[in-house]
């Protein structure tokens, strides 16, 4: 019997393979179909990099030139793929540097997994040599994070780090690893993690809710849908777009929503929120019906909370319970996963047209227009206009291109000009709203989807908030294309200056050094554009480049983006200048 | 405008490293102030139960819970008002010793409010009273005249007259 049980041991044994744990991090990633990540090394991560080096045949590792850069590079990968994104970084330092690009995945609920090394756990609570409590640090703003301690532990834990950060409703994981738990050795074995008992990722569709909801919308005389991110992180473009064909509502978009359906789409009435588009903002106060899908209600959306939608009945289609009456009571709450609640909404709804409402939508469209969008896209003073800028970008792109957009006015002006095709195609910090997102994050998507143009848009501001990742570009060949919009002005914030702070201009003026020197030196080519004329030959040029190109326009001044709904203000409130 | 209630949150978890702090941090990023804290093994193997006493609007309370709940390691979350609940306080009162003898009128004391001596040494005498806060308020302001060494109270402790069915859920998962 004792032999029995020795020789099924010894079986046991056999089956695995002893390897340290450091090699046991590359096997899990690789076990999980993750072949490309992004970081810096450093002392407490070296186990984990000398195995990197070890089995690049299968894995790629890209050496941004700072930990923010990697972290947002993963998030550009994982928001045009849908993938979750890896990321390195050493103990200490390194893996503060992390904390924004964490913060910002968990807001904007991008799947990333993050590893760092820790100092050997004999070390733990001495303050060693680059020792930081990453696990306490991160807490507040991941979805789940473990400090290992022991090697055998590191493929159960990267089972479970892949399936938290990418189920349900995604977001970061951080995993720290102590330099002892990656030099030390453990017989691997491979299991991906089916699911954890205290963990729900989908509420389970409720059908009574769907027909309450279905109800609701087929007796709507002035239906309105705001769509958000969740469709696209739910994969439900398809069965979103045949529901809103079928029952005729006019559909706008939250940013981060933006290019889940495709921005020419008949329905498509812009973007909701503080700079949105006018007709969705002052019609959401005018709807009888607002159907929410996938979308949050943040506070850039809804202006003044209590003139949100009063007179409307709310229906909210959303994964996490939480969101549920978080912000705006619902009257109906459709719990589950998008793409399954509108495939059970779609033959419960009635076909409509509402013809008359989208004429409506028309009517506000006109308005805005003759006094912003016109001015904007056909200016006739002589500075240069972001709008252009944009318009000119979707013309040689064909509306293609995956537009990667940083923090500021550029932004808005790029969610409010830029036009998309494809789904996963707008790539931007909305929750957290991170200076210095784009340059990397563009990088990120670029290796994400190889064959699509993918265009940074960064405000002169911005750009040198991450400036040093051209290294990673003049590293890696990787030809993104960078358009900086140059108003030497920290934008934005200038522009609330100017409207709430008397114009007293307080740290926003930006006095800028040669950014095509800059380019050059990393041997990006470079072009400059200031008048008019010479916009759309550069844009063209940059689109044609088979390599990364950066082009800096000259934008006029003080330009403000327009129209706004001020803090404090109803969406209804909504300003045109 | 609701009105602030006092509402115990029950909270039963995985027995991990961390989930103490990913929960504190809930609080802390809305800026509310805990009553009291309680933490201990619960009546399923292996699964912890965090008690949290706070003092809110339903609307919040049911907000946080939700946060809550959405913790990876959190099995389940409730809260309860106190109606809702059966609840105690304990608390330790250590008292010089010759005040029992010097002074007749703290045995009078002791024996009125059930409390229970738990230890009697030469220098000092330990006693426990274990109910509601107003009962455990009432003997400290009774005690206090005569000077008291040292004194601590527990966080509360309590049980939900509704079912929790955590046993349940945890069941489900499993098949």
């Amino acid at each position: 019997m004792e032999t029995l049980e020795l020789v099924k041991k010894q079986k046991k044994v056999t089956d695995t393979v002893k390897m340290t744990g450091a090699e046991a991090v590359i096997k899990s990633l690789l076990a999980e179909n993750a072949t490309l990540g992004y970081g810096y090394p450093g002392g407490a991560i070296m186990p984990v990099y000398d195995e990197i080096y070890k089995y690049q045949d299968q894995f790629t590792h890209i050496l941004t030139r700072h930990e923010q850069g990697a972290i947002h590079a993963a998030q550009g990968f994982a928001r045009v793929t849908g993938e979750t994104g890896v990321v390195f970084a050493t103990s200490g330092p390194g893996a503060t540097n992390l904390v924004t690009g964490i913060a910002d995945a968990q807001i904007d609920s991008t799947p990333l997994v993050c590893i760092t090394g820790q100092v050997a756990s004999h070390l733990l609570g001495t303050d060693a040599f680059q020792e930081t409590d990453i696990v306490g640090i991160s807490t507040p703003v991941t979805k789940w994070n473990y400090q290992i301690t022991k090697a055998e532990e590191i493929p159960s834990i990267m089972a479970k780090a892949f399936y938290i950060a990418k189920s349900g409703r995604p977001g970061p994981v951080l995993i720290d690893i102590t330099k002892d738990a990656q030099m030390g050795s453990l017989h691997f074995s491979y299991e991906k993690c089916k699911g954890i008992r205290s963990y729900r990722p989908k509420p389970e569709m409720n059908i009574d809710q769907v027909k309450a909801a279905a109800k609701v919308i087929n007796c709507a005389k002035k239906p309105f849908i705001v769509m958000g991110q969740g469709v696209i992180l739910g994969e439900a473009e398809q069965e979103f777009k045949t529901f809103i064909e079928k029952a005729g509502i006019p559909t706008a978009s939250t940013a981060l929503g933006l290019s889940g359906l495709e921005s020419k789409h008949p329905l498509h009435v812009g973007m909701v929120g503080m700079h949105g588009h006018y007709a969705p903002n002052v019609k959401t106060n005018d709807c009888d019906v607002l159907i929410a899908i996938g979308m949050r209600f943040d506070d850039r959306v809804t202006g003044d909370l209590s003139r949100y939608a009063k007179q409307a009945k709310i229906v909210h289609f959303e994964l996490d319970p939480a969101e549920i009456d978080k912000n705006v009571k619902t009257d109906i709450a459709v719990l589950g996963d998008v793409k399954e609640t509108l495939a059970a909404l779609l033959p419960l709804v009635e076909k409509r047209e509402h013809q008359q409402w989208h004429q409506e939508f028309k009517d506000l469209y006109t308005i805005e227009y003759n006094q912003v969008i016109k001015p904007q896209l056909e200016p006739t003073k002589e500075g240069l206009t972001m709008g252009e800028v944009i318009e000119g970008i979707n013309k040689e792109t064909n509306d293609d291109a995956v537009i990667v957009s940083d923090v500021g006015q550029h932004q808005m002006f790029a969610c409010r000009y830029a036009k998309f095709n494809n789904t996963r195609s707008q790539v931007t910090s909305g929750g957290l709203g991170t200076m210095g997102f784009a340059l990397p994050a563009a990088i990120g998507a670029k290796m994400g989807v190889p064959d699509r143009e993918v265009i940074a848009i960064i405000g002169d501001g911005g750009y040198q908030m991450n400036i040093q990742e051209l290294g990673t570009i003049f590293q890696t060949k990787t030809p993104v294309k960078i358009v900086v919009l140059n108003n030497s002005f920290l934008g934005m914030v200038r522009q609330w200056q100017e409207l709430f702070f008397d114009k007293r201009y307080a740290s926003t003026e930006m006095v800028n050094p040669n950014f095509l020197k800059i380019a050059e030196g990393y041997d990006i080519t470079a072009k400059k554009v200031s008048k008019r004329e010479d916009l759309q030959g550069a844009i063209q040029e940059m689109v044609a480049s088979k390599e990364s190109y950066f082009l800096e326009v000259v934008i006029e001044k003080e330009d403000n983006v327009f129209p706004m709904v001020p803090t404090g203000a109803a969406v209804s409130e909504c300003r045109l200048s | 405008m609701e009105k602030n209630k006092t509402y115990t949150i029950s909270v039963y978890t995985e027995n991990n490293l961390g989930v103490m702090n990913r929960m504190s941090g809930i609080f802390l990023k809305r800026h509310i102030n805990l009553e009291s804290i309680t933490a201990s093994q619960s009546e399923i193997k292996d699964v912890f139960r965090f008690l949290f006493v706070i003092k809110t609007s339903e609307e919040k309370v049911r907000k946080l819970v939700g946060q809550i709940e959405k913790q990876i390691e959190v099995i389940k979350a409730y809260y309860h008002t106190d109606d809702e609940t059966i609840y105690q306080e304990s608390a330790l009162f250590k008292i010089a010793s010759n005040l029992l003898f010097d002074d007749r009128q703290i045995q009078n004391i002791i024996k009125k409010s059930n409390a229970n001596i738990v230890t009697v040494a030469r220098d000092y005498f330990v006693i426990e009273r274990t109910g509601r806060r107003h009962e455990i308020e009432k003997l400290y302001n009774e005690l206090a005249p005569y000077g008291i060494m040292q004194f601590v109270r527990s966080g509360r402790i309590s049980v939900s007259k509704e079912a929790m069915n955590i046993s349940k859920t945890l069941h489900e998962f499993n098949y």
